[in-house]
């Protein structure tokens, strides 16, 4: 299938793994991305803050740029991806705003009519269109051994996009383990990375970096993977400093999922934007290098002993107590 | 009366965002306080802020920190029984105190840097934003913030260079257009520039 392709500013250098490992995999898998010309950055969680109206003409901008033809918009990025859908979105419910922004966008020559396209993050495409079938085919070396906490933020799945949970998603699990990895319980998976608050308030910031960095390591997860650029800088960026503020010495790389999905490919690590992490994945690489242990036998359920009590069940019809009454 | 009419204006300057309606639905129930990760934070969780503003509250309102520490998680938003846009309310907020000069913290000159980027090149530009961000209103907190810089560079993750977009005349005019109108919206509902 053929994407209308809106990289956002992070993937261009800071999320490079991001986009890198993205155009990759999606090749790959057939899916045909054409980026937007002359796209332009859209507004992050800022613009909203500072004037509502100019912060949805300037997201409504890279919609009119869709060119006809296609009508699925793939955005990597968590805060990109929101704004987009929920630009669409809010132009389909409100006929002032959207003819607010229209008459705006007249001024550089361009229109959009809202449901033209349908805003979808990539995790969503990668995942529902290319199926876990197709991509557990793809794999050639798989994950095995490898125990992955899926973190998904806020984002991609709210307010409520429709695609997954808006607190308990699975999407990413169900993708890890379709490429052979231990998919670790985390708890914290829908959890806030803090978002820009680190400039605002690193106390803050901290605290909920921490949180989930603990939570994770707790978990003996190998890695968290994200699928978001912001979420990615706070946990691996601001791990150091979340350390200093509780004396802890947390050290977990956080990683790009379609990284994660380059590496069972078969793919380069370098080339998937191994490397650019402040916290090295190479443990995890070296782990992937080893042959994995062999796999433990189960272990025997335990015996009940016979001396113990019966367990209590439902009284059904027909049941008869010890001196034969009918209960 | 002149008090009452003065609660009626700001509610409707809370109120004139999309969905903005359904603040009065409130129910007091606390689900998105109990919900926020920075709601230890906040001076005032945003249940209090939506009495707060029942009752005309104005100035308490704007000077409260809530919406400053709001992360934009969506929690409250998808967990309010009552559907109020909570978060686009914070957004709110924010814009009103700004407009209004009754902020307490300085939490705008991250936003407002960031947009004028923006505005300049179409793109976000992170190393002219932190170096412009820390160096015009935090100097000190800049030396800390400098090694997350520094790691940022050295990894190959902050390009040295912004980009411009090809059509920034015709984005700047969108801009331009878009912010008359939201002055003309802004009248409307008595926010003062």
């Amino acid at each position: 299938m053929k994407y209308a392709y809106y990289p956002g500013c992070s993937l261009e250098k800071n999320a490079a793994a991001y986009g890198d490992s993205f155009k990759a995999i999606a090749n790959i898998l057939s899916q045909e991305l054409v980026e937007l010309d002359d796209w332009n950055c859209c507004g992050a969680t800022e613009y909203f803050t500072l004037n509502l109206l100019p912060a949805y003409t300037l997201v409504a901008r890279n919609l009119a740029l869709i060119p006809k033809g296609l009508t699925d918009l793939a955005a990597p990025c968590s805060a990109c991806y929101l704004n987009l859908y929920k630009t669409d979105h809010n132009m389909g419910l409100y006929p002032q705003l959207n003819s607010d922004i229209n008459t705006a966008l007249a001024e550089g020559k361009l229109s959009y009519a809202p449901g033209r396209v349908k805003v979808r993050h990539a995790l969503d495409i990668l995942v529902n269109d290319a199926g876990c079938e197709q991509i557990a085919a793809h794999v050639k070396r798989p994950l095995h051994g490898l125990r992955l906490a899926p973190y998904y933020g806020c984002l991609i799945v709210r307010p409520d996009h429709g695609f997954d949970n808006p607190e308990h998603p699975e999407t990413l699990d169900r993708l890890l383990k379709a490429l052979g990895a231990t998919v670790v319980d985390y708890p914290l998976k829908a959890a806030c990375c803090g978002g820009h608050i680190p400039q605002i308030s690193p106390e803050t910031a901290f605290v909920l970096i921490h949180e989930l960095v603990a939570t994770a390591v707790k978990r003996e997860a190998d890695a968290i993977v994200t699928l978001c650029p912001m979420c990615q800088l706070n946990l691996d960026g601001y791990q150091a400093q979340a350390n200093n503020q509780f004396g802890t010495n947390y050290s977990i790389p956080v990683l790009y999922f379609t990284q994660m999905m380059g590496l069972a490919f078969g793919l380069a690590p370098k080339a998937m934007g191994f490397g650019q992490e402040f916290v090295s994945a190479q443990p995890l690489l070296d782990k992937l290098a080893s042959p994995p242990p062999p796999e433990e036998e189960p272990k025997k359920k335990p015996q009940r002993s016979k001396k113990a009590l019966p367990i209590p069940r439902k009284i059904e019809t027909g049941d008869r107590d010890r001196e034969g009454h009918e209960l | 009366m002149a008090n009452e009419q003065h609660k009626v204006t700001f509610y409707n300057q809370v109120a004139a965002i999309p969905g903005g309606e359904r603040i009065k639905l409130c129910l007091q129930c606390g689900t998105c306080g109990g919900s926020c990760p920075s709601g230890p934070d906040m001076d005032h969780t945003p249940r209090e802020i939506f009495a707060m503003l029942m009752a005309g509250k104005q100035r308490e309102v704007l000077r409260s920190n809530a919406f400053w520490f709001c992360v934009s998680c969506y929690y409250c938003v998808v967990r309010c029984p009552q559907q109020i846009p909570i978060t686009d309310i914070m957004y709110q907020l924010k814009y009103l105190a700004i407009a209004a000069k009754q902020y307490t913290i300085d939490a705008k000159d991250w936003s407002e840097t960031f947009v004028g980027q923006v505005e300049n090149y179409g793109r976000s530009f992170e190393l002219g934003l932190a170096t412009q961000y820390y160096v015009t209103h935090h100097p000190l907190s800049g030396l800390r913030m400098g090694s997350m810089a520094l790691g940022m560079l050295t990894r190959g993750r902050m390009p040295l260079l912004p980009t411009r977009i090809k059509d920034m005349n015709g984005l700047r005019a969108m801009l331009r257009k878009a912010k008359e109108i939201a002055r003309q919206r802004d009248i409307e509902v008595g926010v003062q520039a």
